[in-house]
This record gives C-alpha cells, structure tokens and sequence, in this order.
C-alpha cells in the first residue's frame, strides 16, 4: 500500500488507542449495564449508596423527637385544632437541633398563616372548611401571632 | 434411506426445530429477582384533602438545598379554577412555594383574571412531583447514563456524571426535570431517596398538614398507600404516554395535566 495511506491510518489508530487508554482510567469500575437492563439501568453502580448516605435536615417523625424535650408546648399543640401541623413546619428543619442549629428559626411571618387563612371562595376544596381572612382587611401589616397563639388558637386563647 | 425411517427422522427434525430458542434458555436467578423486588416505592396523592398551602413545597426546598428564590423547585402545587362558563384557569405561583393566599390567577399574556366567587363551580389543587416511572422518557434520552432506574423505583441522577445536556429536561411530559442552581446539573424530585432509604418519610410528606401527599412500598400488601390504590379509584397524569407513572392520584379531574 502506499505511503499516503498509511499515514492517516497510523494516525487514526493512535488516536483511537489514546481514546481507549483515557476511557480506561477515567470511566469508574463499577461503571455499566446494572441489573435494570440497558435502557434503564446504565449507570454507576456507587451513586446509589452516595445517594442514600446524603444528609437529611428535616425530622418529621410525628413531633416524637420534639417532645423529648418541649413536652408541654407539643403537649399544648396537641390540644389544639393546629394539631395536625408538624412542629418543623413553622419552627424549620430540626434533625440535628440543638447540636445544630442550637436555635431554631422560627417563621412569624403574617405570611406563614396566611397560606391556610387567607380566604378562597373555593367550595370543592378543603380550603373552604379553614376559617380563612381577607388578608387586606383583617389587621393588614400585623402579624398574626401578636394576637393570636399559633399553639392555642382558640379566641378565648387571645394575647 | 427407508420410507419409514426418512419419515421417523423428519418428524423429529420439525418437532425439534418448532422448539423456540427462549425454551432452551436457562433461568436467570438474578434477573428474575431484579424484576421482582421486594420493594418499590410509589406515591399517593389525595387531591381532596389538598388546601393549598405550599408547606410542602417549602419543605422541599430546604431539604434538598433548593434555593428559595430560584424559580425551579423539586415539587409543585397547581391550582385549577372552573367557571360556570366553562372556562378552565389555572396556576402554580412559584410553584406554589408560599402557597394560594390570592384569588387573582396569572394567565400569562391574557393577563391576571379574578373570577366572581359565584361564578366558581369548582376548584381544587393538585400537588405535582416527579412520577418515578416504570418507562422514564427521561433516562432512555440521556447520552452519558448519568440518569438511571434504582431497583426499588425512584428514577436519580449522577451529579458527578451529568453533563448538562439538557435532553432529560425535554424528555420528560410532566415537566418534572430542572438544573439545579447550586449544583448545575438536572435534578428532580427522587422522593427524597436519602430519606426514605433510612426509615424516614420524605419531606412533602412530612410537612403536609392534612394527609394529602404519602409515600409506600408497592410490594407490601398490608401498606396502606398500596391498599388505596388497590381498593380506590385512583388516576395517574398522562397516562397516554406510556410512560407508567408511579404516583397515583386520588380525585383527579379532567381538567388536571
């Protein structure tokens, strides 16, 4: 054969063992066709359990974790309509508290409430059963809590 | 050759050549259990008890280090609104992510439309989060096999393999799929998988107040989320597109998609 094809094919042999030898060292081991099949399961095989150990930062175990210490606020929780709300809904994540955060941020915003109680005239949802404001009526620009107790609601309740 | 034997052998040759080659296949123990797990997680959504609030969204958000501000988020609360005319208005502000305090609907170009409380027949939410399915569109697009199927059903995503592509993002029908702003690569909800591997509810679960959103295992009988959707009249989205969603939703309406 001649000189002028022999060249372009030495050069394309070396690239493709150059491409061969980097795919060797640079794609994982565990690396392919898992037990999923072809279509659905390629993949590393090592991202799943790098998945399940990723750090949580919500309890939501059913306020168990938070009445170890606060029984009498869950205590009062419980006994009120607001019951069904977990303590980690307004109180934020809480899974390694009080190593960290020490002190849980509480959200008192007027608009945290306001996503159950303000007012939607939607009947077939059960959004209608919430006693629910007009949020430009009822005490605009105050928050609700320094009424009202998010742990006793009841009116009687009332600061 | 005799006839009677040249018609003996011919027999056999039929009969052994009708044979198919799956019959002369060995089982597989391996790949039989592969597809028999003793665990696949499913989702069950109760769109009647859903109020709106967003609580769920916001849960998400925190947990899976999405940024509050960004407009993507893991899962999603939509709000559908039927007048008496018959015109459909929905919306997801943000994804909901500080829930439905507003009766006004943003409709795009059309403009923000307030309809009358009587004119209302009915309204409802539907929470929205990635469907987990049997046949994800979304791994069959991707080039690198950075997206996959575990065993036990969530679809996840290798961050350290995900080249940005985008194709997963288009690939998906319930528009499920987003770059992640802290990571840059796509992310979806995966049903918290670092949650539900260790014994613990996802997050949306958690922090829904009314019981709207619950997590299962399919393959256990005495599960309560597999007793709903076995005894209930439940629906999946778009289910034309053979896609086989595994989150089931109780009360769908026609208007939801």
């Amino acid at each position: 054969m001649k000189n002028h094809v022999w060249r372009p094919l030495q050069v394309v042999i070396v690239l493709v063992a150059l491409i061969l030898v980097f795919r060797h060292f640079y794609v994982p081991k565990d690396f392919g066709i898992q037990d999923q099949g072809y279509m659905y399961g390629f993949h590393r095989l090592g991202n799943e359990k790098e998945w399940k150990a990723m750090k949580a930062s919500y309890k939501f175990d059913g306020n168990e974790y938070c009445k170890g210490c606060h029984e009498d606020k869950v205590k009062s929780l419980m006994a009120s309509p607001h019951k069904m709300i977990p303590c980690e809904d307004c109180h934020g994540p809480a899974l390694d508290h009080p190593d960290n955060p020490p002190k849980l941020q509480i959200d008192r915003r007027r608009e945290l409430c306001l996503r159950c109680h303000a007012s939607l005239p939607y009947p077939t949802s059960g959004r209608h059963v919430i006693p629910g404001i007009d949020p430009f009526g009822h005490n605009p620009g105050i928050e609700c809590v320094n009424c009202h107790n998010p742990h006793n609601v009841s009116l009687e309740g009332m600061k | 050759m005799e006839r009677r034997d040249f018609l003996k052998s011919t027999i056999i040759a039929v009969a052994g050549a009708a044979v198919p080659m799956a019959a002369l296949q060995l089982v597989n123990p391996k790949k039989v259990f592969a597809a028999n797990p003793d665990l696949q997680w499913v989702f069950l959504v109760d769109t009647n008890k859903c109020v709106g609030c967003g609580m769920c969204v916001k849960a998400c958000k925190a947990e899976n280090e999405i940024p509050y501000e960004a407009d993507v988020t893991r899962t999603w609360v939509e709000r559908y609104v039927v007048t008496r005319d018959g015109k459909m208005l929905a919306d997801s502000p943000k994804g909901a992510r500080d829930g439905f305090t507003s009766q006004v609907i943003e409709q795009g170009e059309a403009g923000p439309v307030s309809p009358k409380p009587e004119d209302i027949t009915k309204a409802f939410f539907v929470p929205k989060l990635c469907n987990q399915c049997d046949n994800p569109p979304c791994v069959q697009v991707c080039p690198v096999g950075a997206t996959y199927k575990t065993p036990d059903g969530p679809v996840l995503i290798d961050r350290t393999w995900c080249i940005g592509c985008g194709y997963c993002v288009m690939g998906c029908p319930y528009g499920a799929r987003f770059f992640h702003p802290k990571y840059h690569v796509a992310d979806k909800c995966n049903f918290c998988y670092h949650r539900i591997s260790n014994g613990m509810k996802t997050a949306c679960v958690g922090a829904c107040p009314f019981g709207a959103r619950q997590i299962g295992n399919l393959k256990d009988p005495n599960d309560p989320v597999t007793k709903a959707i076995m005894e209930q009249r439940v629906g999946v989205l778009k289910s034309e597109y053979g896609t086989k969603p595994q989150a089931f939703y109780i009360g769908l309406s026609k208007e939801v998609c």
